[in-house]
């Protein structure tokens, strides 16, 4: 039954990606473009709110339901896979108009399309998993 | 009811989807998860029997069903917003941008006979077969596989869940995201639209 509480939160986050409007390849032409600050809004509306929030949690100590500490780990830092694989995932992103979690919205809108770039980055994180040992981290 | 109705097939304003992908990550991590879908691409792997040759693969990924059920809720979520509650506009696309895409090639955001959300030069059906479609669906798709593994996370993991607690690697990652971003508008799109 837990499970149901994933399904239905994922139900609600693809409501929201898509009348966001951030599913949209033409948004993230015009975000790139720096042409509207739609896209700016949402993200930075979600990075503002998320930051007071996890800031709470922290200061208050705020739990689970389960009663355990929230999962915040921390990365390790890093700099060349963090700037690499963003700037591949960056060229992917904008050619696309999709990242993943939009890229399984819009395959729920009958665009059958978008059904080759999800598995063609099953395909990528594949190639990623053989290649990573020789890959900088 | 209609007002209702209204309100949810309209386009929503930025402020508002904002906040509401800041609850999701809330309630995600009030269960003891972490905010990020592109894991899901890895566990995809392990299912399809990656770990067998390959370690990084090798994980148990009954214990990510959670994150699958996720995206497949993004998928029935996707379906509502588009065929229960339909916009009846197309997306306001800001009209810079609407000129030079039709500059390079891409009509403007229409409803009619497709979709306002996405391109039909890239993304109608028919487009898989040409190549075109099939670089950019195919290269874009793997790209981002790719990329978003190496990077440890894309726009949910590091954008949202990872900025939101002040992480630099986070950070890093999303200049990243916006170095290779603007490096494909900007320069290599064009000529992909010219296949």
């Amino acid at each position: 039954m837990r499970l149901f509480y994933y399904l239905f939160l994922g139900t609600i986050f693809g409501f929201i990606m898509t009348k966001s409007e951030a599913i949209s390849w033409y948004r993230i032409q015009e975000m790139f473009r720096f042409e509207s600050f739609h896209m700016y809004g949402i993200i930075g509306t979600a990075v503002v709110l998320g930051a007071i929030g996890v800031a709470l949690a922290k200061q208050f100590g705020w739990k689970t339901y389960k009663g355990s500490d929230w999962k915040l780990n921390a990365k390790n830092m890093s700099v060349p896979r963090y700037l690499l694989g963003g700037i591949l995932f960056g060229l992917g992103w904008a050619l696309t108009g999709a990242c993943p979690g939009p890229m399984f919205t819009l395959l729920g809108q009958g665009i059958w399309a978008i059904g080759v770039v999800i598995l063609s980055s099953v395909a990528g994180t594949f190639a990623y998993g053989v290649v990573r040992a020789k890959l900088p981290h | 009811m209609t007002t209702i109705y209204n309100l949810l097939s309209s386009t929503w304003h930025w402020s508002v989807s904002g906040a509401l992908i800041a609850l999701t990550m809330f309630l995600l991590l009030y269960a003891g998860r972490e905010f990020g879908v592109s894991s899901n691409l890895r566990t995809m792997c392990a299912i399809a029997g990656g770990g067998e040759k390959y370690d990084f693969f090798r994980i148990d990924w009954k214990a990510q069903r959670w994150n699958l059920l996720f995206a497949f809720g993004a998928i029935i979520g996707g379906f509502l917003a588009f065929y229960v509650f339909p916009n009846p506009e197309p997306i306001a696309l800001s009209a810079a941008t609407i000129e030079h895409l039709q500059g390079i090639g891409v009509s403007a955001p229409s409803t009619a006979g497709f979709t306002s959300y996405v391109p039909p030069e890239l993304f109608a059906a028919d487009q898989i077969f040409t190549l075109r479609g099939l670089v950019a669906l195919v290269g874009g798709g793997f790209l981002i596989g790719f990329g978003a593994r190496w990077a440890g996370g894309c726009t949910s993991g590091h954008a949202i869940s990872g900025l939101s607690n002040l992480q630099l690697p986070s950070l890093i990652a999303v200049i990243g995201f916006f170095i290779g971003g603007l490096v494909m508008s900007w320069l290599v799109l064009p000529f992909v639209l010219q296949l």
